[in-house]
């Protein structure tokens, strides 16, 4: 209890010092009283007690210094004149504050990117248990996929469940976006495809209604409901307890809700989150041909995630998977594989890594990134630091008489230091409190730029103890690093050099010494970050324009998706057309194109060729395949680099012709012209390969992501696709705000409404 | 001031307030030190200044309680009062006090 009193005692000094005189000026009362009473004169009195109580300052400093825990007292009182020293100089103290908020704001705002992106562990259930099921390097794979994330095929899914010892279960899902509305123009909820252990799995335990029931992992989806994500909830349901019986439109087909997911659960993927989750089986009931994913042995769609057993490392399982990865390979053969990809298939490999803090594509992509910005930001802070520096010496200087009188009146060296560093200490304070809240802005803006419309980016910036403990520990170090030197250098001057007036010429020389280097590294640190900074921006540009190989720079991107009305494939033909025609039409278009897949758009399709005839090899390559109608290059600004663009002739009746690009001559054709030659795609086992006339070459564009490599693309009309998609985007280029252009789509779209 | 200069021995200091508090009850500073004169027929003198730090310790160390109050002269004062663990003290610095002067005795006696 003393030292909590102790402690108040500090904060009322005022008072403790009012109590102490009272008390000791009535011992001081009494006795003159007293000598008084036996004959003494009242002055000689006064003295007599005086010299009878002894010193009465010291007497009074030692019952004070009971009464205080001296360091805090001291901490207060050097508090208290450092306050008193800014507010002498203001513009000092503003110019200090405001550098080191920008330098500890911006790097508290990059570090809660990778507080949330890496560091934080999932809101689950004991999130180190959990690890992910991976892919050995080298891995041959071939088919369709949709996903963020490492992909999976559902039988891969049910033999890892069925053989594996490692994990107490395993569990999947699949990302898709739902569309929301009956019909007209879409409204987007992310969605998840999960298998129905995958709350049980991660012990998420719904806040509302039930989990879904272990049946739903049948084929059989009729009872299949939704559980609703907590934001979701709040935002289409307004919150409403009440919506456990109601039911929410996927797709064009009604779900009922059964659940609501606790607030905190996002998935397991940082930066995304699920509005609305599903059973697997939910996707067989959309699919357009009535046959799911679940049953294609070639379609990789899900993420697998497992609990490990306890007892079970990350490594030990990581073995135990890829001894089991022969037997699951063997049963899980796509049986559209042709043998020789069956063997390339066989030899495949699984491996575990762990995925505590969830697993993500965000991650990957801007993991490195965000250190690298956080190693520049650093790098602004220490200049900041050494500019601070620098003024506190110069400051210094100009304080040298009265440091010094105040040496030779007794203050002893590391007092003085210690006043000098907690001036530094403040203006530290104050620039972490205020870089700390500038942080809040500068990591939503952050965000905010790497979110697009069609991708969303979702980060907990909350502030945890983390974030807080990095922006208090950088705001000490700071001042460490910016007050020590220039307080020990202030207070090492001989007092009676600094006395003279005149300053001692060796001293002098030595601290503008200091000054000169750091101005020296401030110069060196800036030319650092000049350079750098040139270089991400030359990078940047690079990457923006000239080596995506396309330019999406005023383009209007439709996407029209036909699966909710159920058309026959041949009126989705006409439907896409007219709103192509319509399109086209538009006051301001200058070029328009269809496409079923867009670069960038998370889907890819691949399949085997092999070149015909010639010289050129006929080693059968893996290529990247797309359906295109005329004007999508003109549009996308890919160039025709020779041959023609697809026209309204190649259509069914016509002979099969194709495009490709560069990456495909090159692997293909070993880089001859490959216009007017023809090439063999391998379809599914059993079926007959098709063979196709290239008419025209363009250039080389990334696909996966603008860091990808070029990959080898090939191009096939759109008309002579065996079955239109169900879903294609038009892409538009259009003069004038792409707001004008969106409506008068949007419009197009609802009158031509089949 | 004629008389030598007894200064109460460093340590015993603690003892002889908890003592005269325990025996006469609550008391202001004044009071105690011209008490531990009078009682020691002036043989022992505390430097009244010293006296004030003590107090202010034996209270933080929670043996004295205080409170303020009015002299019979009508001045405002802080009187002290023994406390229960204060009473504990005061036995275990009796103890030691006595095993000092046994161990003093001693070695004046037999040396």
């Amino acid at each position: 209890m003393s030292w909590f009193a102790r402690i108040v005692n500090v904060l009322r000094a005022g008072k403790l010092g009012q109590e102490l005189d009272e008390e000791l000026n009535f011992h001081l009362a009494e006795r003159v009283d007293e000598l008084v009473a036996g004959g003494m004169a009242r002055d000689e009195a006064r003295l007599e007690a005086l010299r009878r109580f002894g010193n009465v300052t010291v007497h009074k400093e030692r019952t004070r210094d009971v009464n205080v825990e001296r360091i805090l007292d001291l901490a207060v009182s050097d508090l208290r004149y450092a306050i008193r020293q800014l507010r002498l100089a203001p513009g000092f103290a503003a110019v200090a504050v405001l550098s080191l908020a920008l330098g500890i704001g911006a790097n508290t705002a990059i570090f809660q990117l990778i507080d949330a992106l890496r560091l934080r562990s999932l809101p689950v259930q004991d999130p180190w248990e959990l690890a992910a099921i991976d892919t050995a390097p080298d891995f041959y794979t071939s088919g369709n996929y949709r996903s963020r994330n490492r992909a999976f095929t559902y039988a891969q899914f049910e033999q890892l469940r069925m053989h594996q010892q490692a994990f107490s279960d395993v569990l999947a899902f699949g990302d898709i976006r739902f569309n929301l509305s009956r019909g007209g123009e879409a409204r987007f909820a992310e969605g998840l495809f999960v298998s129905a252990n995958y709350f049980k799995v991660l012990g998420v335990m719904p806040l509302l209604g039930r989990d879904f029931a272990a049946t739903n992992d049948d084929r059989d989806c009729r009872d299949a409901g939704a559980i609703l994500s907590y934001s979701f909830w709040q935002r289409e349901f307004g919150g409403d307890g009440a919506v456990l019986g109601r039911t929410i439109q996927l797709n064009g087909q009604s779900f009922p809700v059964i659940g609501v997911a606790p607030k905190e659960f996002f998935g397991l993927e940082p930066g995304r989150r699920f509005d609305v989750a599903v059973p697997l089986c939910v996707d067989t009931l959309m699919a357009d041909d009535g046959r799911g994913r679940m049953d294609i042995r070639h379609a990789w769609w899900l993420t697998l995630v497992g609990r490990l057993k306890p007892g079970w490392s990350v490594e030990r399982a990581s073995a135990h998977i890829t001894q089991l990865s022969e037997v699951i390979f063997r049963e899980t053969v796509p049986e559209v594989y042709r043998p020789d990809d069956v063997k390339a298939y066989l030899a495949n490999k699984l491996r575990v890594v762990a995925a505590g803090t969830g697993i993500s594509s965000l991650r990957r992509q801007y993991e490195n990134p965000l250190w690298m910005l956080l190693v520049t930001t650093a790098l602004v802070l220490l200049i900041a630091c050494a500019n601070l520096a620098n003024l506190l010496l110069a400051r210094a200087s100009a304080r040298e008489r009265e440091i010094a009188i105040r040496q030779s009146l007794g203050a002893s060296r590391t007092r003085l230091v210690s006043q000098l560093l907690s001036e530094s200490f403040l203006l530290a304070a104050l620039g972490g409190v205020l870089g700390a809240l500038l942080a809040q802005l500068l990591s939503r803006a952050l965000v905010a730029f790497l979110d697009s419309g069609s991708d969303p980016v979702f980060l907990n910036l909350d502030v945890n103890w983390r974030v807080f403990g990095f922006a208090s520990v950088l705001s000490l170090l700071t001042c460490l690093l910016f007050g020590l030197t220039p307080a020990i250098r202030a207070t090492g001057i001989a007092p009676a050099n600094a006395m003279r007036g005149g300053r001692g010429t060796t001293t002098n020389a030595e601290r503008n010494g200091l000054r000169r280097m750091l101005v020296v590294s401030q110069i060196a640190l800036s030319l650092v970050l000049l350079v750098s900074a040139l270089l991400f921006g030359r990078s940047l540009r690079n990457l923006l324009t000239a080596e995506a190989g396309l330019n999406a720079d005023g383009v209007l991107l439709t996407r029209i998706d036909t699966t909710p009305p159920k058309l026959q494939p041949e009126r989705r033909r006409q439907v896409f057309q007219q709103i192509e025609e319509r399109t086209r039409s538009l006051p301001g278009a200058v070029s328009v194109g269809s496409a079923w897949l867009t670069p960038f758009g998370n889907s890819s399709w691949n399949q085997n060729v092999r070149a015909e005839g010639g010289v050129g090899t006929s080693a059968k390559k893996l290529v990247w395949m797309n359906l295109v109608g005329p004007g999508y290059f003109d549009t996308m600004q890919i160039s025709l680099l020779a041959g023609r663009d697809f026209d309204s002739h190649d259509d069914r009746s016509a002979p099969k012709v194709a495009i490709v690009n560069e990456a495909f001559a090159k692997e293909v054709f070993n880089g001859e012209n490959p216009v007017g030659r023809t090439f063999r795609a391998e379809e599914y086992a059993g079926k007959q390969d098709s063979l196709f006339q290239i008419v025209g070459l363009v250039r080389n564009t990334k696909y996966f992501g603008l860091r990808d490599e070029f990959r080898p693309f090939a191009y096939f009309p759109l008309n002579q696709a065996e079955e239109m998609p169900a879903a294609i985007t038009i892409a538009a280029r259009t003069h004038g705000p792409v707001n004008d252009v969106m409506a008068v789509v949007r419009r197009a779209v609802a009158e031509i409404n089949p | 001031m004629s008389k030598p200069k007894n200064d109460v021995l460093q340590g015993t200091l603690t003892l002889l307030v908890l003592r005269v508090l325990h025996a006469r009850g609550p008391m202001h500073g004044y009071a105690i030190c011209n008490h531990i004169q009078s009682v020691s027929s002036d043989l022992l003198r505390v430097e009244e200044g010293s006296l004030y730090p003590a107090l202010h310790r034996m209270e933080q160390e929670g043996w004295l309680a205080s409170s303020s109050g009015v002299t019979e002269k009508g001045r405002k004062a802080k009187f002290y009062s023994i406390t229960k663990s204060g009473l504990l003290q005061l036995e275990a610095e009796k103890e030691s006090w006595s095993r000092l002067i046994r161990g003093v005795s001693r070695v004046l006696r037999y040396s």
